[in-house]
């Protein structure tokens, strides 16, 4: 069979398009999982944290506050908590006088309380609110607690005094002095899983979706479409701390 | 939870900032009010009081040394407070009070005691023999000389280190005020009154404690008590204790005519909980009754002794009072939850680390310190000699 120029052509193009489809493929296999590859390593210049809790979604299963416990090691007794769920009830003769209570922070559910049709209740979960400009860590003597490039508000123990000016100053009642090291302790986001790929063990772990992280530097970030689509509050406006922790349905009557 | 009413965030329970933290601002405000009045005799020429100057300044410096202490000994690791120094914090009003304090201490108290005392000093090097000689030696610098011009010249020096003591005494004791009042997160504290109200609270309580310890000394020595200087000096208390009531009245009315979002919250606490320390103690004893005991004897034409009586009995509730209001502030700020919905209790232990005990000797501590600092630069020898 006689070779014509033409088919010459044809054929060793289509050996060129493939020895460099194979080369370039073989890149990525030998660089391992291709997920991984195209993200490379974290970047705090390519994150802004922030954090979604949808109040409509929390049944007080207290889920999140045992995960975290485990998760970060936090003292076990009930003064101590980097985040924990208050039951509002508002009796809608004085809507302006909330009762709230949270037992043991809520670490073990909530027992019925409240009869059907007795005014309403809901649960707030609480946790830092990692501020942008946040009191907290403008007060520290020392500069031991402040906020990363990612938008998380972090405690370095090794510097802390331990003088509680930062728990003072947080207005939403997030920290505490940590009885083992005596410096400040406080909810860092899991920040040692965020920094992996990973959403906090409190996101995880809750069985409604009530959490969910929200990374606002990241155009396809799903948080996006929902602040766009819900009604979005934070604690505490008043106190302009630029609050990242974003409440759909809160109820005014929470502080 | 025990201790608890209504609802606190968890967090909150326990009190972060104890009694220690009491003793803080009404030291250092005992420190600025002794200066002040100090101060009164050199800058501002009352004579009357000239009697209690040199006393008032070892009193600021007593109690100046032992300011600090208390901080340490509630810091979760004092080991590193000195970072606060060599790393301060730009944005913290705390990172700020190592270098008041170091400027307080070392530029205005000590620069000034020692140019007062310098003649007296040089005397003592002079007179005494073996280590006492060398002491003394050594706390005079090395500098010998005592000529009239060059007592003169440090009467002048003197006097400029005291006109720039007074806004030094102000700044060391309106940053206390700063460090509560700038707190947005708690009403209780944060409000601009509370820089001005620390100050003039601290006036009175300096003027208190100086006019006690001068009539205490008196006795113990069996001198008699000048009473122009008694006087002057209880005149002088009268009326910075009516300026620092007009003040705290204004921040009351102030709150209670507002009626923010707080106010039902800490009126029910000021109601309760803080019910002895701050109505009965604070604002009934440690105010009305003085102001009242004063002014009695600005009024009526009363007997020395009477007269000495009163004055120690207005110092005393003064001090008492002064005290109830830093308590009021400090721990009343945190006996209530930033969701004004709560109350929790101050447990204060006794022999802990932050209990009773440690702070009754971090009060009585100065006083040692001043015995001591009286021993070693009497203040009276040459006050009297300068009255002869």
């Amino acid at each position: 069979m006689d070779t014509t120029r033409r088919d010459f052509l044809m054929v060793g193009t289509k050996l060129l398009v493939m020895t460099a489809a194979t080369a370039s493929a073989l890149e990525h296999v030998l660089a391992g999982a291709p997920e991984a590859a195209a993200a490379g390593p974290y970047s705090t210049a390519e994150h802004w944290w922030a954090m979604l809790i949808d109040v409509e979604k929390c049944i007080g299963g207290g889920h999140c506050v045992r995960a975290c416990k485990t998760e970060n090691n936090v003292v076990d007794e009930p003064m101590y908590f980097r985040t924990w769920v208050e039951r509002y009830h508002i009796n809608m003769s004085d809507p302006d006088h909330p009762i709230v209570d949270s037992p043991d922070g809520g670490i073990n559910g909530f027992t019925e309380k409240y009869a059907d049709g007795d005014g309403k209740t809901f649960f707030v979960p609480k946790m830092c609110n990692h501020c942008a400009d946040s009191p907290c860590t403008q007060v520290c003597p020392v500069g031991a607690t402040f906020r990363t490039n990612d938008g998380v508000v972090l405690v370095d123990k090794d510097y802390c005094v331990g003088c509680r000016y930062c728990v003072q100053a947080c207005p939403y009642g997030c920290r505490y002095l940590d009885p083992r090291t005596h410096t400040a302790d406080k909810c860092t986001l899991c920040y040692h899983r965020l920094t992996k790929g990973l959403v906090p063990a409190c996101v995880e772990i809750c069985p409604t979706g009530a959490r969910q992280i929200a990374d606002l530097k990241n155009p396809n970030d799903p948080a996006h479409e929902y602040l766009r689509t819900h009604k979005i509050q934070v604690l505490k406006p008043q106190m302009a701390t630029g609050a990242k922790v974003y409440y759909n349905g809160l109820d005014g009557a929470v502080r | 939870m025990p201790g608890v009413d209504g609802f606190m965030y968890p967090n909150e329970v326990e009190l972060q900032w104890s009694v220690l933290i009491v003793l803080y601002p009404f030291i250092t405000g005992l420190v600025a009010g002794a200066f002040i009045l100090a101060s009164l005799e050199r800058v501002f020429n009352v004579p009357a009081v000239k009697p209690t100057y040199r006393l008032a300044l070892l009193t600021a410096l007593a109690f100046l040394l032992v300011a600090p202490l208390p901080l340490q000994m509630h810091l979760g690791h004092p080991e590193r407070s000195f970072e606060m120094m060599f790393t301060p914090h730009t944005t913290s009003a705390m990172a700020m009070f190592g270098f008041v304090y170091l400027w307080y201490l070392m530029v205005v108290l000590v620069v000034e005691i020692w140019l007062e005392y310098r003649r007296e000093l040089v005397l003592a090097a002079r007179a005494s023999a073996g280590l006492k000689r060398l002491f003394y030696r050594a706390i005079t610098l090395g500098s010998d000389n005592i000529s009239p011009a060059s007592l003169r010249i440090d009467d002048q020096v003197g006097r400029i280190v005291t006109i720039i003591g007074i806004p030094s005494a102000f700044l060391l004791h309106g940053y206390v005020g700063f460090i509560f009042g700038s707190i947005k997160a708690n009403p209780w504290w944060s409000t601009p009154m509370m820089p001005i109200v620390f100050l003039f609270s601290a006036i009175v309580s300096g003027i208190a404690l100086v006019l006690l310890l001068y009539v205490a000394t008196s006795r113990i020595r069996r001198a008699p008590v000048d009473m122009p200087c008694v006087d002057t000096i209880a005149t002088y208390l009268f009326y910075a204790f009516m300026v620092d009531f007009a003040l705290e009245m204004i921040d009351l009315i102030h709150r209670i005519y507002e009626a923010d979002e707080s106010f039902r919250a800490l009126d029910f606490m000021v109601k309760t909980r803080l019910f002895t320390s701050q109505i009965v103690l604070q604002i009934g004893l440690g105010t009305l009754v003085p102001i009242a005991l004063l002014g009695l004897t600005q009024l009526l034409r009363l007997r020395d002794r009477t007269r000495v009586r009163i004055y120690v009995t207005a110092g005393v509730l003064t001090l008492v009072g002064i005290l109830a209001m830093r308590w009021n502030v400090v721990i009343g700020g945190q006996l209530f939850s930033k969701s004004f919905l709560g109350y929790t209790t101050y447990k204060m232990g006794f022999a802990t680390r932050e209990g009773l005990l440690p702070a009754v000797l971090v009060l009585l501590l100065p006083l040692g310190i001043l015995a001591a600092l009286v021993k070693l630069l009497p203040p009276w020898t040459s006050a009297d000699a300068a009255h002869s």
